[in-house]
């Protein structure tokens, strides 16, 4: 999301506008997707937050969980995106900048709506996270790596998290696996595996050697390229067990 | 007061929104509230429940409504953490519930296989014949999001496996409950809580 469209970039750069929120949200529910996410990627460079209003309209027509993420800095932002009916709350930059925000978040909704994002990009020393990854100029190296925050993030007390694979993101090469397997090792929270889903296959590879507990797509679906009743109707003749 | 709207027990927590949306989608509306009268006398009781189960049993004593849920002679729905305030008791700071079904809740243990909480898409096999249930597959998916749960016991009419079997939907009398959210649950959920309404 991006000042109200849904936008989608390559590599976390050169965003296009995909189309409405409303339109997407109802598509994707009919087609059979389990989960939706919403990023609004302004939201923490420009150091304010998501008009949430458009939340409350989403809520109305879905009848599947939907998480939202984009500049959730306090329990008060948290709290007004949970009351406009979103069942979990994701963040990032803002878990970076001040970590005992994710055990404030848990204490007071549970781990189960604390959703932490992490970005992460293969440097010559390893995985290191990320922030500020909606905005190419802002974007910066935050000194942590990958391995530790994610041990971090899960003492804090964070329920689920979304690995963003920065190398893989938009150009649909397939997930890093090599990566997510690591990352696996270390999480004992569910683990969404997200960037670089290309074909159907990409989908089958993550979930068999990543053991990943769900994966995320954005430019497959929005394009079309990949229709997600066909793709899950693939997986389960992969064995995949997902949602009929 | 109109006696055919259904009162919603407000527990305190957040995320009501989705549940009433889908009430609104079957053409009904939920009222949020802890007024005795209005929960008396609505048609039908929703005991929702997101947060951690002491602290909602000290809502409810501190809205004065543990004594009056077990008496409430219309149909009541307790979803998720409202699933388990039905029961005894809840390990979770050793709280004890309104006790209208016995058992206790338990934590679910992690395991590098099964994360907790437990939170996803999970299969609902039916343990016995109910009408809350008709129209809804033998094995259908429902979503889940929850660390505790209850065994499979005499009053549970459907299960679901996540390292143990336990109570997905259970029913006692009027009083029936699901550990997942049928607000979130897609046409099976909507299903289910149609079901329940016609009640």
């Amino acid at each position: 999301m991006r000042d109200g469209q849904v936008v989608k970039g390559v590599r976390f750069r050169d965003h296009v506008v995909m189309g409405d929120i409303m339109d997407l949200a109802a598509r994707y529910r009919e087609e059979g997707a389990d989960e939706l996410v919403f990023y609004d990627i302004t939201a923490s460079p420009d150091g304010r937050s998501v008009d949430r209003r458009w939340i409350n309209r989403v809520a109305e027509v879905l009848d599947i969980p939907f998480c939202v993420a984009g500049g959730i800095r306090s329990i008060a932002d948290a709290e007004e995106v949970l009351n406009f009916g979103a069942d979990k709350i994701s963040i990032n930059s803002p878990a970076l900048a001040r970590p005992d925000l994710i055990g404030e978040l848990a204490q007071r909704f549970g781990t189960q709506c604390v959703v932490v994002g992490i970005d992460s990009r293969e440097e010559d020393d390893g995985y290191r996270v990320y922030q500020y990854t909606g905005d190419p100029d802002k974007t910066k190296h935050s000194g942590r790596l990958t391995g530790d925050w994610v041990r971090e993030v899960q003492e804090r007390g964070a329920g689920e998290i979304v690995l963003n694979c920065m190398n893989q993101d938009g150009v649909r090469q397939g997930y890093d696996l090599p990566q997510l397997r690591q990352v696996r090792e270390q999480c004992t929270i569910p683990l969404i595996a997200s960037g670089g889903a290309g074909e159907m296959t990409h989908f089958a590879d993550v979930f068999r050697a990543a053991r990943v507990d769900g994966a995320l797509a954005a430019s497959v679906f929005h394009t079309a390229a990949i229709n997600i009743a066909e793709l899950k109707q693939y997986l389960r003749g992969q064995g995949v067990e997902i949602r009929e | 007061m109109n006696p055919a709207d259904i009162a919603l027990i407000d527990g305190g927590g957040a995320n009501i929104a989705s549940l009433q949306f889908a009430l609104a989608r079957l053409g009904r509306t939920g009222v949020l509230t802890t007024d005795h009268d209005i929960i008396r006398a609505a048609q039908h009781v929703i005991l929702p429940g997101v947060g951690a189960a002491r602290d909602a049993m000290e809502r409810l004593e501190r809205a004065g409504l543990v004594d009056i849920i077990p008496t409430l002679s219309q149909p009541v729905l307790g979803i998720c953490l409202g699933l388990q305030l039905l029961f005894d008791a809840s390990e979770e700071d050793q709280a004890r519930c309104l006790g209208i079904l016995p058992g206790t809740a338990t934590l679910f243990d992690a395991t590098p296989e099964l994360t907790v909480p437990h939170m996803g898409w999970n299969r609902v096999y039916q343990a016995r014949a109910s009408g809350l249930l008709e129209g809804v597959a033998d094995g259908a998916h429902f979503y889940f999001v929850h660390s505790y749960a209850l065994p499979v016991g005499e009053f549970t009419i459907g299960r679901c496996d996540y390292g143990r079997e336990f109570s997905a939907v259970v029913e006692r009398d009027n009083f029936v409950a699901t550990q997942f959210h049928p607000e979130r649950s897609g046409t099976n959920g909507a299903r289910l809580l149609a079901n329940f309404l016609a009640r």
